[in-house]
């Protein structure tokens, strides 16, 4: 299934982030420029502390820049009041943290379902909505499990199908492995790269470099500052010639 | 690499001339490290020399056959027998450059480590997008091929992951040059996740 919408789902400009003032401020990000487009995966990387999930909570409009603005389908989340923010991040983001966040007394489906029913989405169709989620991160069989019943590895993916159900087109995943075994952590990813496949804005926080490989780009931050990126050449004969020399 | 016992190898399949073993050895190794035609014929000279492959002659459109003997069967059962030795240890440019950096002065390490961490990842976005396109669709062939691109994701992790230690050694340095003690207390975690206990064994008076 393809996600249409415009084509630069994320856009951070000159985003500064300061926590504290005077001599004691902190300054977490500073004038960081980024854009991901649609269908673009991203995976952000750097030591802790260097900004990596303030970067996140900017793009989601979970927090507020102290300067700089920030766009999602080019709406400025700057001019949004409480309320709007709260829609936009309902309809257009959906979120991956490490400890899946999910409800314990509601089924898999129901917890997917969430986030629409909260929207105003009448319940056969969010319950529809969220057993395609849960198809296309692999469990449909498991829409009636609640959450002590399944792997840590199936909350994950329950988790994800919460953040890609209705479609969201930015998806923000904060250390998603974090807590899973390399196998299970391979298919969050086999996940994230489908979605950004399908046309999604993907950006990923990882400390792991064979995660951050999935992606298309790796901005590496540090002190705030996005210092390199790193793009994929995707060129057999490069590949070989690196391989062979 | 061992050229000679991998055209042993491919002799005990089945008897092959020059090029066969060329275009055999790519395919099975993804094409990974490219077989010069002259190396091949030169070790094929002097695998005959050694009694482990008989010359049967030109076939019918010239091509010069080797077939593989029992000496040569009993080289490539022990090839596969005894495991691969690590040279001693392998020369490594990176290990080599870093360990230079670091003992001269006005280096810029930490510019060292981000530009090769860079590179790197760029390495393992490539192989980790080719094992995942090979697997999305795979031939017969594509086994060998997928093994081969394992081996290189995790070699290049295990770089980036080298890399962060390195680095994670460097800012624990300072901090001991800047705290002017000796650096001893509570393991905690250095900016790239890697505790100070595993960056500690590197004294700073070893290094300078």
């Amino acid at each position: 299934m393809s996600i249409q919408g415009p084509q630069q789902v994320l856009e951070l400009a000159k985003v500064s982030r300061t926590f504290g003032e005077g001599a004691t401020s902190v300054a977490a990000l500073r004038e960081v420029d980024l854009t991901i487009s649609a269908g673009e995966f991203v995976a952000v990387m750097g030591p802790s502390g260097s900004g990596k999930s303030s970067l996140l909570a900017l793009a989601g409009g979970l927090d507020r820049p102290t300067s700089g603005s920030v766009f999602v389908e080019s709406t400025p989340l700057g001019g949004l009041g409480l309320n709007e923010l709260a829609r936009l991040r309902r309809r257009a983001v959906g979120y991956v943290f490490q400890d899946f966040n999910l409800v314990p007394t509601l089924t898999a489906a129901e917890n997917v379902a969430l986030p629409l029913e909260l929207d105003g989405t009448a319940a056969r169709k969010a319950q529809r909505q969220s057993l395609d989620a849960l198809r296309q991160v692999g469990i449909p069989e498991l829409a009636d499990r609640f959450m002590d019943q399944m792997s840590g590895g199936q909350q994950q993916r329950v988790a994800i199908a919460r953040a890609i159900v209705g479609d969201r087109r930015l998806i923000l995943a904060d250390e998603p492995t974090g807590a899973l075994d390399s196998t299970t952590g391979h298919g969050v990813m086999e996940v994230l790269r489908a979605r950004a496949d399908a046309g999604a804005a993907v950006m990923l926080v990882t400390h792991e470099a064979r995660h951050a490989a999935w992606a298309d780009r790796v901005v590496f931050l540090r002190d705030g500052r996005i210092v390199d990126q790193a793009a994929a050449m995707h060129d057999p004969a490069v590949l070989l010639a690196q391989a062979g020399s | 690499m061992s050229i000679r016992h991998s055209l042993l190898a491919l002799l005990q399949d089945q008897p092959r001339y020059g090029y066969q073993l060329r275009v055999e050895f790519e395919n099975r190794t993804g094409a990974t490290w490219p077989l010069n035609i002259g190396q091949v014929y030169t070790t094929l000279d002097r695998l005959e020399r050694d009694g482990l492959v008989n010359n049967d002659g030109a076939d019918g459109e010239g091509h010069v056959i080797y077939s593989i003997t029992a000496a040569g069967k009993a080289e490539v059962e022990g090839w596969f027998t005894v495991p691969v030795e690590r040279a001693n240890p392998p020369r490594n440019e990176l290990a080599i450059k870093l360990a230079l950096a670091v003992t001269l002065p006005g280096v810029d390490v930490q510019g060292i480590i981000q530009a090769q961490r860079v590179a790197t990842i760029r390495a393992l976005q490539d192989y980790t997008k080719s094992r995942r396109d090979t697997a999305a669709s795979p031939r017969s062939t594509d086994t060998a091929w997928l093994l081969v691109l394992d081996s290189l994701i995790f070699q290049t992790e295990a770089e980036v992951r080298w890399l962060d230690l390195c680095e994670a050694r460097l800012v624990q340095q300072a901090q001991i040059a800047g705290q002017g003690g000796n650096g001893q207390g509570a393991a905690r975690k250095t900016p790239n996740g890697v505790t100070m206990e595993e960056a500690a064994p590197l004294a700073p008076e070893t290094r300078r």
